[in-house]
């Protein structure tokens, strides 16, 4: 039986969609199967950064009208055999996804997959709900600036209320090394203290990210990048293991004082 | 008709009359008796307005009966109502004032966008974070820190404060009175608290030392026992 995470924000642009392709295809890397939905209807985006856009015949409001099976939907990766993508309608109406209809889904991939990530879509109306419904656990998405961690705190208040296995976890994206060193963004330490929920990685603000999304490749491919490491040791996290937060992550200075926020849990 | 018990006994005070109703009489009765005894000890419109204290005894009277009394009593404006005492008071008006006085302990962050409103006095363990909001009709006590806004004395108890661990809020609210962040970037305090200063007529935040200074019956109870 697999697992349904959800990868959310409230606040758009903040990298919901990056990090659930990045942690997607990292899990996929060390050998699990992975299916990724895209639940952002009309906005979609997740296939191109996985670069799968061209291999689309069905979508997911297909898949809840019963045009389609849900196998007919899902897109296999062009990298990794267990590595799926149930993308979002482009065109239909937003309203062609329930709760229910989710609920459906995740459950039946839970059946074959290890990892169900759902990609959400900005926001706290009914996609949020939709997209929050069939996961087990939430990763919380924020930037260090003041309103997405604002909406971050939304987000959790509403996941808490929420069944789910554990309180949400939390990656701070976009982290600018010299802006924090001055003061002139958020501290990730005041972040932490703030939303109080365990942070399970930081990943800076990196070109290589967007020029990776551009051709279709996910960060996480390629070896050595900062954020691709981050990556993967979310990924890591996922899995359970205990992994520090590495120099390369970030620069040292900031990460001092972090060290007892990562990897308390087992 | 001539042996019957007095049902209202009025002595003369210092400070005016006191009016006692004999509790096991009917209302009817009792307030035939009284417009006569009124009307009898009535002072000339020469003379200065009587006060009066009644006391009711065991006896319950409704919102109209105790109206009625306020008229009766009053005759020609001759006399003020001091004060009506009753030894008695409704289950309702009791749960009602006990629910004011306690000190609700809650444990949880009030994060972005929620509410926590609660009657009586709040004590808060964990953060109000920016864009969260609690609200009490006493006092409120954070033990945590306040970036969003606490609203104290919401039924318009000017007496009732805000402490806080550590206090960065957004607004301060105190019954009707409001103070804001100011608009430059600047530092919380810790341990502090926020009141109404009759002086200045607006919210100040203080240390606990002044507080105790300024408000000398904190608990919920005593400070309404007091103000009725
Ligand atoms: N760590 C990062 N470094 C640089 N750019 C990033 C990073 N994370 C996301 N981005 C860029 O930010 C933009 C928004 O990211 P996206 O994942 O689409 O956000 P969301 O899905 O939350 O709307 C994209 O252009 C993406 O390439
Ligand atoms: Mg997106």
């Amino acid at each position: 039986m697999g697992e349904a995470i959800v990868i959310t924000s409230g606040k758009g642009g903040v990298g919901k969609t990056t990090t659930s392709a990045n942690i997607g295809t990292a899990l996929a890397l060390m050998d699990k199967k992975v299916c990724l939905i895209d639940t952002d209807i009309g906005l979609r985006n997740l296939d191109v950064v996985m670069g799968l856009e061209n291999r689309i015949i069905y979508d997911i409001v297909d898949v809840i009208q019963g045009r389609c099976k849900l196998k007919q939907a899902l897109i296999k990766d062009k990298r990794f055999d267990y590595l799926a993508l149930l993308p979002a309608a482009q065109t239909s109406d937003k309203t062609a996804v329930t709760t229910d209809g989710m609920r459906e889904i995740v459950a039946e991939l839970k059946q074959e997959y290890d990892y169900i990530i759902i990609d959400c879509p900005a926001g706290i109306e009914q996609g949020f709900q939709n997209a929050i419904s069939g996961a087990d656990r939430a990763i919380v998405v924020t930037t260090p600036e003041k309103s997405s961690v604002r909406d971050a705190d939304r987000i959790v208040g509403l996941l808490e209320k929420e069944e789910m296995k554990e309180s949400p976890r939390l990656v701070i994206n976009r982290i600018r090394n010299h802006m924090m060193k001055n003061g002139d963004m958020i501290d990730v330490d005041d972040i932490v203290q703030l939303l109080s929920i365990d942070l399970i990685g930081i990943v800076v603000d990196d070109d290589e990210v967007i020029k990776a999304s551009n051709k279709g490749e996910p960060i996480a491919l390629t070896p050595n990048s900062k954020a691709s490491i981050a990556y993967r040791n979310i990924a890591r996290r996922i899995l359970g293991e205990t992994v520090p937060l590495q120099s390369l992550e970030d620069d040292k200075g900031v990460l001092k004082r972090l060290k007892r926020f990562i990897g308390m849990r087992a | 008709m001539q042996d019957k018990k007095q049902i209202i006994t009025i002595k003369g005070t210092r400070e005016g009359l006191s009016l006692f109703i004999e509790e096991s009489a009917t209302y009817r009765d009792a307030m035939k008796e009284l417009h006569e005894k009124m009307m009898a000890s009535k002072p000339r419109r020469d003379e200065p307005i009587v006060s009066v204290k009644v006391k009711l005894g065991n006896r319950y009277l409704t919102e109209e009966q105790e109206n009625e009394l306020r008229r009766v009593v009053s005759v020609d404006n001759r006399f003020k109502i001091d004060s009506i005492e009753s030894e008695l008071i409704r289950i309702e008006d009791a749960l009602k004032w006990q629910e004011d006085s306690e000190i609700k302990a809650v444990n949880q962050i009030v994060r972005s966008g929620q509410v926590l409103e609660i009657k009586g006095d709040l004590l808060l363990i964990g953060d109000v974070n920016p864009g969260g909001k609690v609200i009490s009709t006493g006092n409120i006590y954070i033990l945590g820190n306040l970036f969003g806004i606490a609203h104290a004395g919401f039924e318009g108890d000017h007496d009732s404060f805000i402490v806080a661990s550590y206090m960065k809020p957004t607004q301060l609210r105190i019954a009707d009175y409001i103070s804001r962040a100011p608009d430059y970037e600047s530092d919380g305090v810790y341990m502090e608290c926020g009141f109404i200063d009759g002086q200045q007529d607006k919210i100040i935040i203080d240390s606990l030392k002044v507080l105790s200074r300024k408000r000398r019956e904190i608990s919920g109870f005593e400070r309404r026992m007091n103000n009725g």
